[in-house]
């Protein structure tokens, strides 16, 4: 390409700001898991410094899992997570077909119907969806949280699913008819398998609001024993304030499966944000 | 598949066997919407209309709407939410895009080394949950860590620290920088794709007109990318007017110092729910709610309607 070559004090420049900025994004995630697991005169004596042999304590996660019940908390949150998320792509998927594939009135008004959501925030509702579910007996239980999160879900991934389903050949299709398989068998067998990627970016994206959704776990499941990661770690901060080991240490537990997963999929992620952009 | 279709069986060319696998593929997810999302949205604008009195939902048309707005109390406590939501929203728009866009231009300058790390760990702190972002900031900005203080002195402004979250004149300015520091990665994932998407035949086409560098980026890309950056606006308006988990982490349903991080969400939560001594009040948690509605939904057909009709897309 005839494209006039970067200087290297220029290109040096963009790596020293670039740079800067990096830290500026990951130096308050370190320096909380650095100081997590330190003394408590090491933490407010040398913030800055790594732990050492001297400085190294685990009397912050001690008091964690010994006070907070943590792991039942990630229980919930990847229980409420996981069975969403399948709902959402299940059903997402389900109406994303019908409505990429088969022409048939009100096609369009169903189309605009269910995209609603993608700009109306569903909190707005959560007066009425609070008395629904006092009224169903569902406040404090998992399903009540599950329902609300498969809703939130569903217009973004019904949205960009029915995309990428018009991308799917017809002549497949037909030629699975010819051999006289069901829509159903389809939609499950051919079409599903062919859209796996795009529900991979789906999937990662209806994950992060719900894994740190606060609103509706403190408004319908506050109960000690349907609370989430994140209103458990928001609850025990709360009462720990003045104990620093133990508040570090449940932000970095609470830091830590984002961390992970983050980790394995970022890729994926950042491939559905910038859709097949990256060269 | 209208009725007369099935009232003349003679006719085998216009009938067709009614397609139940289009209503089965549908259902789910049109119910579980219908029922969890927009009847509820419905309900809660139709209870903003009625009132508790004597133990019985009443029928009081605006009444709800004119103590909002006429209360003094309530109308204190709503323009006050109002403001800061603004400034809220303000804040965002002239740090975070801003940042955003030159992110983004520097990433995308063709064989820079590392673009992947950097992409990478500038988009983490937007997978964070709030509680543990705004616990962390309020640990590093708290005088008693001394972790704020002593970076200032780094760089030989240590008298110009101040505990920011405590005081009201600068509370509401660090919450927002707060969640500019971690919402900066949408913008800059969006425009980064604008901008990869700029076909190269444009770029050699404008360095031949001897456009480069600065007067390229203003002049080429930038009209270019304004569509993504539209987009951007509208998703950080929808995000900041029903906000809510920053400021209840950071400073609590009170939203203090004096209400002065106070916005609507947590005006709602406050109203509905009720804190301390102050009972929930379903009504008027509608009513918020309502104008929250009307707001997001004024800001959304403003971008839909005026702004995206008007904006020049370009083929290639």
């Amino acid at each position: 390409m005839a494209k006039a070559t970067q200087s290297p004090i220029r290109s040096g420049f963009v790596h020293l700001a670039l740079i800067a900025y990096t830290l500026i994004a990951l130096f308050p995630v370190f320096l909380t898991i650095i100081n997590s697991f330190k003394a408590k005169n090491a933490i407010f004596r040398e913030p800055m410094a790594v732990p050492t042999p001297s400085t190294f304590s685990l009397v912050g996660y001690e008091t964690v899992l010994k006070q907070g019940d943590f792991l039942l908390y990630f229980q919930n949150s990847f229980v409420v997570t996981v069975v969403s998320i399948f709902f959402v792509l299940l059903f997402g998927a389900m109406a994303a077909f019908a409505l990429s594939e088969y022409r048939f009135r009100g096609n369009t008004a169903m189309g605009l119907y269910l995209a609603i959501g993608i700009m109306i925030p569903i909190r707005l509702g959560t007066v009425a969806i609070l008395q629904g579910m006092v009224a169903a007996n569902l406040v404090n239980t998992l399903t009540a949280l599950i329902l609300v999160y498969t809703a939130q879900g569903l217009p973004l991934a019904i949205f960009i699913l029915s995309e990428f389903m018009r991308t799917v050949s017809d002549d497949l299709k037909n030629a699975g008819r010819i051999d006289g398989l069901s829509e159903y068998a389809i939609f499950f067998r051919l079409v599903l398998p062919l859209v796996r990627p795009a529900m991979a970016t789906v999937a990662v994206f209806t994950m992060i609001p719900i894994w740190n959704d606060l609103w509706f776990p403190l408004i319908l499941a506050p109960g000690e024993s349907t609370k989430t990661v994140t209103l458990g770690s928001q609850m025990f901060i709360g009462q720990f304030v003045t104990n620093w080991n133990a508040v570090l240490a449940a932000l970095s537990l609470a830091i830590f499966p984002v961390l992970v997963l983050y980790v394995i999929f970022s890729r994926q992620l950042i491939r559905g944000i910038t859709a097949g952009a990256v060269k | 598949m209208s009725a007369t279709d099935h009232s003349d069986p003679d006719l085998p060319t216009i009938k067709r066997p009614f397609r139940w696998h289009i209503v089965v593929f549908l259902a789910p997810a049109v119910i579980v919407y219908s029922a969890i999302m927009i009847l509820p949205l419905i309900e809660t604008l139709r209870l903003s209309l009625f009132n508790t009195v004597e133990g019985q939902s009443v029928f009081v048309g605006l009444g709800n709407f004119s103590t909002l707005f006429g209360d003094d109390r309530w109308a204190a406590s709503f323009w006050n939410a109002l403001k800061n939501n603004l400034i809220f929203f303000a804040i965002h728009m002239v740090v975070q895009n801003p940042i955003g866009v030159a992110l983004a231009a520097m990433l995308s300058i063709p064989k820079l080394r590392f673009v992947s790390f950097y992409r990478t760990a500038i988009f983490l702190p937007t997978l964070l949950s709030f509680v543990i972002v705004g616990f962390i900031w309020k640990l590093i900005l708290s005088p008693l860590w001394g972790v704020a203080p002593w970076m200032m002195d780094l760089v030989g402004l240590k008298a110009l620290f101040s505990p920011w979250l405590g005081k009201p004149g600068s509370a509401l300015i660090a919450v927002s920088l707060i969640s500019v520091w971690q919402y900066v990665g949408i913008p800059m994932m969006l425009i980064y794709a604008a901008l990869l998407n700029i076909p190269d035949e444009v770029i050699e086409a404008a360095e031949c007109d001897g456009i480069t560098g600065w007067s390229q980026f203003w002049k080429i890309k930038l009209p270019l990318i304004l569509p993504a950056i539209g987009i951007i606006s509208i998703l950080t308006f929808v995000g900041n007017f029903n906000a809510f988990d920053l400021i209840y982490t950071v400073q609590g349903a009170l939203a203090g110092p004096d209400g002065s991080t106070d916005i609507l969400g947590t005006l709602l939560y406050r109203t509905f729910f009720g804190f301390q001594l102050q009972l929930g009040d379903r009504s008027m948690g509608a009513t918020i709610a309502t104008v929250m509605f009307l707001i997001i939904l004024a800001g959304v057909s403003f971008y839909l309607f005026i702004i995206q009709r008007r904006m020049r897309r370009y083929q290639f």
